[in-house]
């Protein structure tokens, strides 16, 4: 017990009058990192199981692996088909690693695992250091406390990223996040936006060349290559399957943000989170069904001279970010509906929308991102009509 | 001396009409995409405070109190007519950049506000200063936010070039955000933090408080 040790000695100059009172908050961060919190629930009046905030955080994190791991591998997997196609090069210090520790064969796992690595750990590493200053910042000036929160934030952020983004719109994406979409309000829990989305939002309209397109899917530069989504909408299925077949999209080798590709491996985290019922299930299917019924509705209806009406479900399901945002961004747990018949409201609007903004929006091929942050606006109100209903129900049987 | 000089200068930062009253937002977003046009609507705006709190303060004891909003808007709008034909006459271009939002002064409630609330008990020249004073209170917010936008937005400021920006061989890559009508919402809003951390008394007593933890032995 050595670190114990270590730092229960150096506990008491972060208390107030110590030497380091106003680096509090950090210090509780390192200790609680390596140790569960000494103050925790011990009477059992509200507790419903061993589950508190900070194993609920961990576990999304972990849960967003299998995306991120196959993430890495298919953003070299894309750049390496590139390359050996055309026979671009890497330069900078990405290439001489990439020439030290391996090679540009895309039959090679590891060669593109490890291509995919050199561009993924920048994002995520500017991503936890800029924001996670911010978070220890805000929670140094207002006395709260740094939580594991932030680790869901950031991988989140980071895996919504392209893989060509400049490093520096990383940091002021992040940045608008975490502060304006979470800190302004008070912090973890009083966020009624999910910050991972406000952050990237606010690329999406800053930045739109480096964040929408087709230049920006595949890590080479100077290589344009649109997502199977944009093909859908601007020419149609046809095009999409004769480049891709629904498995390619279901396994995740086509171009997208780094961690949206593969619904498998979302699947494989997001069924995690279900059965341990940190995502609401309820959420999920909400938003699910209502990508399917509107989807269904449009192939039934049909346009002369908008392909995107024929793009069946079980193609919106694979395609794009919709099975990221369904499992992971949707089913925050902050700024998602609270009440039942809230979250179906709010997962069947959030399905709905991304159909609508996919297919009736010419400017937007993707809808998903948009989609959760309107249902997140829309959240509060749902929860106070169906609170509201239930009082008048309940009153109704006092009568 | 001193009460004039309160009258000028209070509505700048410490009475502030955009920041503290939460008035006249509408025109804030929308004039703000480029410095010139800020500065020629701040000019409009306050030229237009000024004046209709002058007149309608001179008049005010021959108002009839049931029929005092038409009159002050009669007032408003006339001004309002006057500024606009003189843009049109000597500064085309911008007029045409500013379109419905000279006109839509009228509506603005700074200007309304002001005429109701200040010119209607005062004599002419404290609300005449008034009038000023409220207009540089929505000029500094409006100068601040058309600053960071036009500089951020397109690395210009008055038109000219102040960061290269990439298309035309410079390192600046321009914030598309910045041009559009939400940026003056999250400026205004920044704008607001940094006054009220400033004068902490134009801080609001929050709606509700979060109750204390129960302490443990308490609950046990």
């Amino acid at each position: 017990m050595g670190l114990r040790k270590i730092l229960d000695n150096m506990e008491h100059h972060f208390h107030e009058g110590g030497r380091y009172q106003k680096w509090y908050a950090l210090f509780e961060a390192v200790d609680t990192i390596f140790y569960s919190p000494g103050s925790v629930t011990k009477s059992s009046a509200h507790v419903r199981d061993g589950v508190d905030l900070k194993r609920i955080m961990i576990t999304v994190w972990f849960c967003s692996f299998p995306a991120m791991f196959y993430g890495m591998y298919n953003l070299g997997f894309q750049a390496n088909d590139v390359i050996a196609a055309t026979g671009a090069e890497v330069g900078g210090w990405r290439g001489s690693l990439i020439a030290a520790f391996g090679g540009y064969d895309p039959a090679s796992i590891w060669d593109c695992f490890w291509f995919g690595a050199l561009y993924f750990l920048p994002i995520y590493f500017v991503t936890f250091v800029v924001g996670g200053f911010w978070e220890v910042l805000f929670a140094m000036k207002r006395g709260h406390e740094v939580n594991e929160g932030f680790f869901v934030t950031s991988i989140l952020f980071a895996l919504t990223c392209p893989p060509d983004i400049p490093l520096w719109q990383v940091a002021l994406g992040i940045s608008f996040g975490v502060v304006i979409g979470k800190e302004v309000f008070g912090g973890t829990g009083k966020n009624f936006l999910n910050p991972a989305l406000t952050g990237r939002a606010f690329l999406y309209f800053a930045y739109p060349a480096s964040m929408s397109g087709d230049a920006v899917w595949t890590a080479v530069d100077g290589y344009t290559g649109a997502t199977p989504l944009s093909v859908a909408a601007a020419q149609g299925m046809t095009a999409v399957q004769e480049q891709w077949t629904w498995m390619d999209a279901f396994l995740g080798s086509i171009p997208g943000s780094i961690g949206e590709t593969s619904t498998l491996a979302i699947l494989m985290g997001g069924a995690v989170l279900l059965l341990m019922r940190i995502a609401a299930w309820r959420i999920v299917a909400g938003v699910f069904l209502g990508m399917v019924a509107l989807s269904t509705l449009l192939n039934f209806a049909g346009s002369d001279s908008n392909p995107a009406f024929a793009m069946p479900w079980y193609w919106h399901l694979v395609t794009g970010g919709f099975a990221f945002g369904m499992m992971f961004m949707a089913t925050d747990p902050v700024s998602a509906a609270m009440t039942n018949g809230g979250k179906w409201a709010f997962g069947i609007l959030i399905g709905v929308m991304t159909v609508l903004i996919r297919v009736m929006n010419p400017a937007f091929p993707e809808g998903i991102m948009l989609a959760i942050l309107f249902g997140n606006i829309f959240a509060p109100l749902m929860d106070h009509f169906v609170v509201q209903a239930n009082i008048k129900r309940r009153l109704a049987r006092v009568q | 001396m001193s009460e004039v000089k309160e009258t000028l200068t209070q509505p700048i930062l410490r009475n502030n009409p955009i920041a503290l009253q939460i008035l006249g937002i509408c025109s804030a977003l929308a004039v703000t995409t480029s410095l010139q046009v800020t500065v020629v609507m701040c000019i409009a705006l306050t030229s237009v405070t000024a004046f209709s709190n002058l007149f309608i303060s001179i008049i005010r004891k021959h108002i009839p109190g049931s029929i005092r909003i038409i009159v002050q808007m009669t007032v408003i709008a006339s001004l309002v007519i006057v500024v606009d034909q003189v843009l049109k006459a000597y500064a085309y271009e911008i007029s045409k950049q500013l379109s419905v939002f000279v006109g839509l002064i009228i509506t603005n409630c700074i200007v309304m506000g002001r005429a109701e609330a200040y010119a209607m008990k005062n004599p002419p020249i404290p609300s005449f200063l008034d009038g000023i004073g409220n207009g540089l209170g929505y000029s500094v917010v409006l100068l601040v936010v058309g600053f960071f936008r036009e500089l951020f937005g397109a690395g210009k400021l008055f038109g000219y070039q102040v960061l290269p920006v990439v298309t035309e061989g410079g390192w600046y890559n321009p914030n598309g955000l910045m041009l559009l009508a939400p940026s003056a919402f999250f400026l205004i809003g920044l704008f607001i933090w940094a006054l009220r951390s400033w004068d902490k008394s134009q801080v609001e007593a929050p709606d509700y408080k979060i109750a204390k933890h129960t302490a443990v032995e308490e609950a046990a």
